[in-house]
């Protein structure tokens, strides 16, 4: 590794001070070797000083699963831009312009993320006035100029129980040439909140930072809290971490086979697939009284145990959900109106996915072995090891068949989990967090890399916390599935990626 | 064709008896609380760790309010227990409020001249104001086979034109503030307002922060307040069924 490049492993504090801090060149070429070298971007972000901005950048090597960060001092309110040479960091760039008021030199595409106020009051990236409001999808987008080239332009209402998003078409006919999609309208300020924490919201505020991945989130969260506690998990409490994770990746693959299909407009595995989904939230349910998981996790273990009659009672419920689902899914590779839309339609390439640096099951469809709980592994996955299923040809129908390899997988898991249950606590009590220190905690969520950075300050409080959801890097992966292909096939392409709103929001 | 038949048949017919037959709710739902439980609360008081967001107070012996209660593993505020009566949705936002001696209230029907015109149709336009797509999911769950809202009438429609009400969930972001209001004039009127969820009624987890507009009560009358951090889909569906008049 390259000697600005500091070693480190996910859910494992380092003394912030031991990163050695790089001057600005170094920095970046530190960056742009390692992507050179198979490398990614998995977080990179500032942290508003009083005279300049730190910079850190989390980069994954995927040998030994090791992670590597690296920092530097940006002062003078400019930075060169990387975007250009690294379309990955294109957002984090604007993001962290958006956030510390820092002005990326020569970036492509320079304008805001989510329309928010920056962090310090008076830096702001834009010389936008304090008194004003921001308004927010207002921005100088791509056009395609020419003949016959026409916009389209929809959202942030859209027409389904959505979230909302704004979305240009340049589009020459029924031909989409380019698409930009335009966010900030979920903006809460969550990542503003977390200074000087953990809070007592603070924990609501990671289960709902996509609610449809409370647990992914929750679990990512409280890992970092653990590491920078010096907590143990006990293996039980690993365990029911684990049978939650699956379990919410169970119920949104699902929900998306089925929105898949009802976007080709075959009915019956629509309909099969939105009552199944409702099985695996039950089984939620069961573990905690929530649906989606809330108030299951909490930092140094779960909340609630699982008693045997509950476990023989999931047993049960999984045995029916996986008859269910098997039937419903199979009509799917049967039914040639269905394949004939799905194969060939919104694809992105390897080599796009990996400079994008895509994640998660958009990623494995177009090839990319990646996957944190096989690469990164955390909690119960270092212990068990769950088989990563890829595709190759990157479509919609590549990203429908992975979903469905992942699910059958989880369901093995959970099952083979619930049967060897360990005893003991499900839980250990807290502790302060350790002053001046760093963390990375990754998770697998069902959409792609979950990447939480804590750092904390000389009294153990958040100097900074930085959340990174899948959609983050995945959303520019959707537009560029759907360049050359007919307007008419975005609701389609849309739901094989179905990202989050509100996770890149924040 | 035959596979898809044969399916269907495994299948089976999957739509849910409610509310010819009662619901059953997992043994570790947390609904109405228990009310001796809070004024046990108000007895024990831990100044040291107050709700989060002021959704317990312990005056007049123990007071929650069910509109910012997030219904949390682990009350905060003390003993307060939570049963898994989920009927929870009341059309006052005073209605929320739980403490000793106060009446168990659930939702009323429409004004007789809205029921007469929604009673049999009400379609709804929905809009995510800074939802944590919980809400939204649950919500959704409600046209699945397994509920099968259509058969009391009810549908979500994409149009704010072809629609009777707003369907609010989220905190009501900066971002998004201007666009609900611009969705909610497109509605025709007579129209009428649901918000779905802790966050669009108070402002959920979201409470007072900076960036967020404290639930849609604010800015355009509520009719119908659903509470919960989601509300369980029963929960949304009882109030439905009370404000159409359709729950004896």
């Amino acid at each position: 590794m390259n000697n600005s490049l500091h070693p480190l492993y996910n859910g494992l504090a380092i003394p912030f001070a031991g990163i050695p801090q790089a001057d600005a060149g170094q920095f970046l070429q530190t960056i742009l070797d390692a992507i050179d070298r198979g490398r990614r971007i998995v977080s990179y972000f500032g942290i508003p000083g009083q005279d300049a901005v730190t910079l850190v950048c989390v980069l994954a090597d995927k040998s030994e699963g090791r992670l590597g960060v690296t920092r530097t001092a940006a002062g003078g309110g400019h930075f060169p831009s990387l975007a250009n040479l690294c379309p990955q960091a294109q957002l984090f760039e604007r993001e962290i312009a958006e956030q510390c008021g820092l002005i990326f030199d020569d970036h492509p595409w320079f304008k805001p993320v989510r329309f928010h106020r920056p962090f310090t009051p008076g830096r702001d990236a834009w010389n936008r006035p304090a008194g004003e409001p921001i308004p927010v999808g207002v921005m100088d987008y791509f056009q395609v100029e020419g003949p016959e080239v026409h916009e389209v332009a929809v959202g942030p209402v859209h027409a389904g129980i959505i979230e909302p998003g704004h979305f240009r078409f340049q589009c020459h006919g029924e031909e989409v040439f380019h698409l930009e999609i335009s966010h900030g309208y979920q903006h809460r300020g969550i990542e503003a909140d977390l200074f000087g924490g953990p809070h007592p919201r603070t924990l609501h505020h990671m289960e709902t930072l996509a609610g449809d991945t409370t647990i992914g989130h929750g679990q990512a969260y409280c890992m970092a809290v653990e590491a920078l506690a010096g907590l143990k998990v006990t293996p039980r409490g690993e365990v029911l971490r684990g049978i939650a994770l699956e379990l919410e990746r169970l119920a949104n693959h699902t929900g998306d086979l089925g929105a898949i299909a009802g976007d080709v407009g075959y009915l019956p595995t629509s309909s099969f697939c939105g009552r199944i989904r409702g099985d695996f939230l039950n089984m939620t349910a069961v573990l905690c009284g929530s649906r989606f998981g809330r108030g299951l996790l909490t930092p140094g273990g779960t909340v609630f145990d699982l008693t045997q009659g509950q476990r023989d009672d999931l047993l049960r419920r999984l045995a029916e959900a996986r008859r269910d689902l098997t039937g419903a899914i199979d009509l799917l590779w049967n039914t040639p109106s269905v394949m004939g839309r799905l194969e060939g339609t919104g694809t992105v390439s390897l080599e796009m996915a990996l400079e994008l640096g895509m994640v998660g099951p958009a990623a494995r469809a177009s090839g990319i072995k990646r996957d944190v709980r096989h690469g990164y592994p955390f909690g119960i996955f270092r212990m068990t090891h769950l088989p990563v299923a890829t595709a190759f040809h990157g479509d919609v129908c590549a990203r429908t068949m992975i979903r469905w390899q992942e699910a059958q997988k989880s369901m093995d898991f959970i099952d083979e989990q619930l049967r060897q249950l360990p005893s003991g606590d499900h839980r250990v009590t807290t502790s302060p967090l350790a002053a001046g220190q760093l963390v990375v905690a990754m998770t697998e969520g069902w959409r792609g890399e979950i990447c939480h950075v804590a750092i904390t300050d000389d009294l153990g409080r958040f100097a900074r916390y930085k959340v990174v959801d899948p959609s983050f890097h995945n959303w520019p992966g959707l537009a560029m599935a759907l360049r050359g292909q007919q307007i008419s096939d975005f609701p389609l392409c849309n739901k094989s990626f179905n990202l989050s709103y509100c996770g890149f929001d924040l | 064709m035959i596979r898809a038949l044969i399916a269907r048949i495994r299948q089976g017919h999957r739509t849910m008896p409610y509310p010819a037959a009662p619901l059953q709710m997992p043994e570790r739902f947390r609904g109405y609380p228990v009310v001796s439980s809070l004024e046990r609360a108000a007895e024990e008081k831990d100044e040291a760790s107050p709700c989060p967001y002021g959704a317990y107070t312990a005056e007049g012996g123990g007071c929650l309010d069910m509109g910012k209660c997030l219904f949390c593993a682990e009350c905060s505020a003390g003993t307060v227990e939570f049963t898994t009566d989920y009927q929870l949705a009341v059309t006052r936002r005073d209605h929320l409020m739980v403490g000793p001696g106060a009446d168990r209230r659930h939702a009323s029907p429409l004004p007789p001249d809205l029921l007469r015109m929604f009673g049999r149709s009400l379609k709804f336009r929905e809009v995510s104001a800074g939802g944590c797509n919980a809400c939204e999911a649950d919500t959704n769950v409600l046209s699945t086979i397994g509920w099968d809202l259509g058969r009391f009438g009810i549908q979500f429609v994409a149009s704010p034109r072809h629609a009777d009400g707003l369907w609010v969930t989220g905190p009501v972001t900066e971002n998004m503030h201007q666009a609900l209001l611009t969705t909610y004039e497109a509605i025709p009127a007579p129209k009428i307002v649901v918000a779905c969820g802790a966050c669009a009624i108070n402002g959920g987890p979201y409470l007072d922060s900076p960036r967020v507009l404290n639930g849609v009560d604010s800015l355009i009358p509520v009719d119908l307040y659903i509470p919960g951090c989601p509300p369980n889909p029963a929960t949304i569906l009882d109030g439905l069924l009370r404000i159409l008049d359709k729950l004896k």
